[in-house]
């Protein structure tokens, strides 16, 4: 792998970036958007229930991260997407540049404009909420680490199944992180769910994220074991995404998509 | 030496083969003119060496190394325009430049881009955007792109289909300029029998996918009975089995 192809892919969208207002607003106006709303929403809830809860470090908390993961998942799926809009796929792969070239420089691209969002929101839950990460203590940094390896992971899924199944599929993308939600437990214990649903959460990284965050919030100390699962689990989706996209490029090459890439050309 | 080697290449599309067992290669210092009506499989050739259309069988080699076993090494050696692939459109002509100079590795990048930007002419448009040129300007800032990292192996395929007559002529001189280094090789498709006359050492006419007739652009008409490189062209897409095609 060079690193300066990689650099080159990140180098793109920076270039995309920064002249367009209508690509730099959506890195931290919808996060703002959420903590604002959600803030007032836990506030709210903390002043009716009066159940010795914290609804601001519980909810807001796992808004903020929930939100971290989307940002992540959509700076991959946004980075390919601007090269499927563009039509960009044959003046790329036509180059020297490698798959993991390509899948590292939309990762770079996404560690930068995740992390705009992130400062964002922690900024506005700390002035407006009094909502401190440092609070949750270090344990924070991995249930960041395991948010953002599978926000890549399915990012990566997503622009797989955009290069099978053409421009016109990029409607699989949005609505992603909306099916993962109610199996990884964002807002309730995973315990309240059907048998099957449970089944599903446990093999999710975000759900032991999650998990781990209420457990902190209400003053006890997470498994480590638990979140060592999600920490696994995460890489291994990063792998099987990465092999998915892979594959899937194979096939593109085979049937000749890559070269006549259109919606109009895919079925 | 050959720097592309093409040995049996095939392509299937649903068991009819739109590429059917051609081989040819191309030295150093030579421009091949890939002719041919619209389907003979011009563009799926180029697509094969370019990686990013697998064979169905056959090889492809460049400068010795195999594109399907050791694709990035061969890439690095060749790049290529194609009036189907314009540079994106949202960066800027130096924007484009830039990543695609880092993506082939070109040393001393600032420098060369301000000397393509010279040679084509395209210094006024440095910082615009490359969807804002027309398409005269867009095919020459395709062909700067491709001349960028001095590609051994250079594929322009209708590379003056949208230049005016001024500018294809003035483009036809910097190819040849380019392949009379003795360094590198091009291979050129077109549809103008004329710039293939003026432009190519040696034609190859494809005909439903395989090589139909191989020459001299300028000695190839009389041996077969034509007045022009023209007249050939028009036979070789309507009358192929007069020629030979089976």
């Amino acid at each position: 792998m060079r690193a300066g192809r990689l650099a080159a892919v990140a180098l793109r969208q920076f270039y995309l970036i920064r002249g367009s207002a209508s690509r730099v607003l959506p890195m931290f106006a919808w996060v703002a958007v959420d903590m604002v709303l959600w803030g007032f929403i836990t506030r709210y809830l903390n002043s009716v229930a009066n159940a010795g809860f914290d609804f601001v470090t519980a909810m807001l908390g796992a808004v903020l991260l929930w939100d971290f993961f989307m940002r992540v998942m959509q700076g991959v799926t946004m980075a390919f997407l601007e090269d499927v809009w563009s039509r960009n796929f044959l003046n790329f792969f036509a180059t020297p540049l490698r798959i993991s070239e390509y899948i590292g420089g939309l990762v770079l691209t996404s560690v930068a404009t995740s992390s705009v969002g992130l400062i964002v929101m922690l900024a506005l839950a700390r002035l407006v909420f009094g909502l401190s990460f440092f609070a949750y203590g270090p344990v924070i940094i991995p249930y960041l680490l395991i948010l953002f390896v599978f926000g890549i992971a399915l990012g990566i899924l997503g622009a797989a199944l955009v290069l099978r199944f053409g421009p016109a599929s990029e409607w699989f993308i949005w609505p992603m992180p909306a099916i993962v939600a109610p199996f990884a437990g964002v807002f309730y214990p995973v315990s309240i769910l059907p048998r099957w649903m449970r089944a599903v959460s446990r093999l999710l990284p975000p759900a032991y994220v999650f998990d781990a965050l209420r457990s902190a919030a209400a003053g006890r100390h997470a498994e480590p074991g638990r979140l060592g699962t999600g920490a696994s689990l995460c890489v291994l989706d990063l792998l099987l995404a990465f092999w998915v996209f892979s594959a899937t490029y194979r096939y593109a090459v085979k049937t000749g998509l890559i070269a006549r890439y259109s919606a109009e050309s895919v079925s | 030496m050959a720097i592309l080697r093409v040995r049996d290449l095939r392509k299937d599309y649903g068991g009819r083969p739109a590429v059917d067992g051609i081989s040819f290669e191309l030295k150093a210092g030579e421009i091949l003119g890939l002719l041919g009506p619209n389907g003979a499989g011009k563009t799926t050739t180029i697509s094969m060496i370019l990686g990013v259309l697998a064979p169905s069988s056959g090889s492809i080699k460049i400068d010795g190394h195999d594109v399907l076993r050791r694709r990035s090494l061969a890439l690095e050696r060749t790049n290529f325009a194609a009036v189907y692939a314009p540079l994106p459109g949202n960066l800027t002509v130096e924007e484009n430049l830039r990543v695609f100079g880092m993506i082939y590795g070109v040393r001393g990048l600032s420098r060369r881009i301000l000397d393509i930007l010279e040679q084509f002419d395209l210094g006024r448009f440095r910082h615009v955007k490359a969807g804002l040129l027309s398409s005269g300007e867009q095919s020459r800032l395709c062909l700067a792109k491709a001349l960028l990292n001095h590609p051994d192996l250079l594929l322009l395929d209708e590379p003056t289909a949208s230049l005016d007559p001024a500018t294809a002529g003035d483009l036809r001189a910097k190819i040849r300029a380019y392949a009379a280094h003795g360094t590198s090789a091009v291979l050129w498709t077109s549809h103008n029998m004329h710039e293939v006359e003026t432009v190519c050492d040696r034609v190859l006419f494809l005909s439903r996918g395989r090589v139909l007739l191989e020459g001299d652009p300028r000695a190839l008409p009389a041996q077969h009975g034509k007045a022009s490189l023209e007249e050939l062209f028009i036979a070789v897409a309507r009358e192929p089995l007069s020629l030979g095609a089976q």
